[in-house]
């Protein structure tokens, strides 16, 4: 169970990384009922109005106290849902603290104790979320179970209605993770993508979690479909990536079109017969490097093209 | 009455030495109207029109990685339909063809709050806060027209921007990144306009990249609308992105070739800005017609 837990964990902490360094908060508007909370892990997606309060993701576990108070300066209203776009700490080691710091709304076909039933607000997730935060009976699991999902789908889509707007929740398979879902604000016009779609890295892709290249494009793909900008690449639908600022149409475009040229040029290489080693030593990264490369940390550029060269070649 | 009118003298003044404290805020020079370059089109002309031949990186201070991008971009691009309506960033719309500038003034204290800029080039506007403002912080949203905030040294309006999208140097695949920054200098001399522009990118730019263009006032100048909606132009599989694999790119030969000079002339970099770049390279064999291919 260790080799499950650490590589999480060291995920978290090179993507904490890539936040407001002041070890604070903070809260940015993003249009209509949408906010965006930055500098507590992955960026947290905060949806306000009459009928209280949603979270897409919840940042890491000591930001919790942090994430409450921002949230809290947001609305005074009850939180009511956190929606998590994938298991990894970064993004779900808030949920415990959060949850416990809102309330569900419960009647009708309850069993058992009614008022324990209201505690906490809802978690919801695709069950591939479920299943790489818990473990089964009688081992341990890589995330506490007060932090795991309440209620999980496993089709394509979830529906919500809350604060006058629909939310479209739209699990991508074989993306980041196996588990990824992208949050859609119909009335906001607000897309919230996990950890599908970054600023500040190359595509994370966790091959150990089931996650691709193809799919990552695919899940990129589905985020282009969905946008439509006021002119040319901007304005209209905003987005608020996994890790970095607030972004529109433009900026997905840029890293789709990014990773779509690494993925050929890596493809081009094995169908060349390459090693891998080739296939590093020739660089095939080398102008978007200045953008999204490191030599360090968790997510390195080798790291990177280690995992489009296994993906595309079926390996783990 | 001596007393008196000094008294009142000194109450005179007052307003006006209040007002003095504010001539930061103000104008000291009027930069509105329309500033036409079509007078000017053989300024940097492949630039203004058509656009540059590709592979053309000379005199521009790019490093390896802008290289590399450069010679995998494909003009095929720009016919994908979400490519087809992008614009032109603030740092190369004034490139392309006439401006319009307007004040804007807080009407009760006449204290100027922003200059406004109009590019014909796809219809984008720009702010340039005046009003002492500061700067989102990095995680705000990024544009094509960035977030600019202006001071007036003497009579020469300086602009600084941040927050914008990625963009270009030129129109040949030469990248220019998100993180970029610049500083612009407008400088009116009479019915002239120079704007002086430069370019700070520490992802792609070596040296700062520095440019100028120019105008000329034109009385009752009117700016066409620039409308544009994208078509199906390339029938193409969903996520097909064309560009050119590493050492493919056979097109990069035909700058140097139609102008005859040598091919490492033609790949850029800071060094190609000087003159005494001239020196290194004469007696460099110019590229051959058969490089073109």
């Amino acid at each position: 169970m260790k080799s499950r837990i650490l590589p999480v964990l060291l995920l978290a902490a090179a993507l904490a990384s890539a936040q407001p360094q002041d070890s604070e908060v903070h809260v940015w508007p993003v249009q209509g009922n949408i906010y965006m909370i930055v500098g507590a892990g992955g960026n947290i997606t905060v949806q306000t109005g009459k009928d209280g309060v949603l979270v897409v993701d919840t940042g890491l576990a000591p930001m919790a106290d942090k994430v409450l108070a921002a949230i809290k300066t947001l609305s005074n209203g009850p939180i009511r849902y956190i929606i998590n776009t994938h298991y990894h700490a970064d993004h779900t080691g808030g949920n415990e603290k959060i949850r416990l710091a809102g309330s569900t709304i419960v009647g009708a076909n309850v069993t058992g104790d009614i008022k324990d039933a209201g505690v906490g607000a809802a978690i919801l997730a695709h069950n591939n979320v479920m299943n790489r935060m818990s473990a089964p009976t009688g081992q341990q699991a890589p995330s506490p179970d007060g932090g795991w999902p309440t209620s999980t789908f496993l089709s394509d889509q979830k529906k919500l209605y809350f604060n006058g707007e629909g939310v479209d929740i739209l699990h991508q398979p074989a993306a980041h993770t196996d588990g990824d879902s992208i949050v859609f604000f119909r009335r906001s016009d607000v897309i919230s993508t996990g950890d599908i779609f970054t600023t500040t890295n190359y595509p994370i892709i966790d091959l150990a979690a089931g996650g691709s290249i193809e799919g990552t494009i695919a899940a990129l793909q589905k985020i282009v479909d969905m946008i439509i900008p006021v002119y040319g690449q901007e304005g209209g639908t905003m987005v608020i990536p996994g890790h970095g600022r607030l972004c529109d149409f433009g900026d997905v475009l840029n890293f789709r079109e990014m990773t779509i040229i690494i993925r050929d040029r890596v493809q081009d290489m094995i169908k060349k017969g390459m090693t891998l080693e080739q296939v590093k030593a020739a660089r095939p990264t080398q102008d978007y490097d200045p953008l999204y490369g490191s030599t360090t940390g968790f997510w390195t550029t080798d790291k990177f093209v280690e995992a489009v060269y296994k993906s595309l070649k079926g390996e783990k | 009455m001596e007393r008196m009118l000094r008294m009142a003298s000194r109450v005179w003044l007052f307003p006006v030495l209040l007002a003095l404290g504010h001539v930061p805020a103000w104008g000291q020079v009027n930069l509105a109207g329309v500033w036409n370059n079509l007078q000017i089109l053989h300024e940097d002309e492949p630039e203004r029109l058509p656009g540059p031949e590709l592979g053309d990186y000379l005199g521009v201070p790019i490093n390896a990685a802008a290289r590399f991008r450069a010679d995998a971009w494909d003009a095929s691009l720009i016919t994908l339909p979400e490519y087809q309506c992008r614009v032109h960033p603030s740092d190369y719309s004034p490139s392309f063809a006439s401006i319009r500038m307007w004040d804007e003034y807080d009407h009760d204290t006449q204290q100027l709050i922003a200059i406004h800029i109009h590019h014909f080039a796809w219809n984008t506007e720009r702010t340039i806060w005046m009003d002492g403002r500061p700067h989102p912080p990095e995680y705000a949203l990024h544009t094509s027209m960035g977030f600019s905030t202006g001071k007036w040294e003497g009579d020469v309006l300086s602009v600084y921007t941040t927050h914008l999208k990625e963009g270009w140097i030129r129109r040949n695949g030469l990248p220019r990144s998100d993180r970029a920054t610049f500083t612009e200098h407008f400088i009116r001399h009479g019915d002239n306009l120079t704007l002086m522009t430069v370019i700070r990118d520490p992802a792609y730019l070596t040296e700062p990249m520095i440019r100028t263009r120019d105008y000329v006032y034109e009385i009752g100048g009117q700016i066409a609308p620039y409308p544009c909606e994208s078509v199906e132009e390339v029938i193409r599989p969903k996520g097909k992105i064309p560009h050119h694999l590493p050492g493919t790119n056979k097109f990069l030969g035909e700058f140097p070739a139609a102008h005859g000079i040598p091919p490492e002339a033609a790949r850029g970099g800071a060094e190609t800005l000087y003159p005494e770049y001239q020196d290194k390279i004469r007696g460099a064999a110019p590229a051959a017609k058969a490089d073109a291919k």
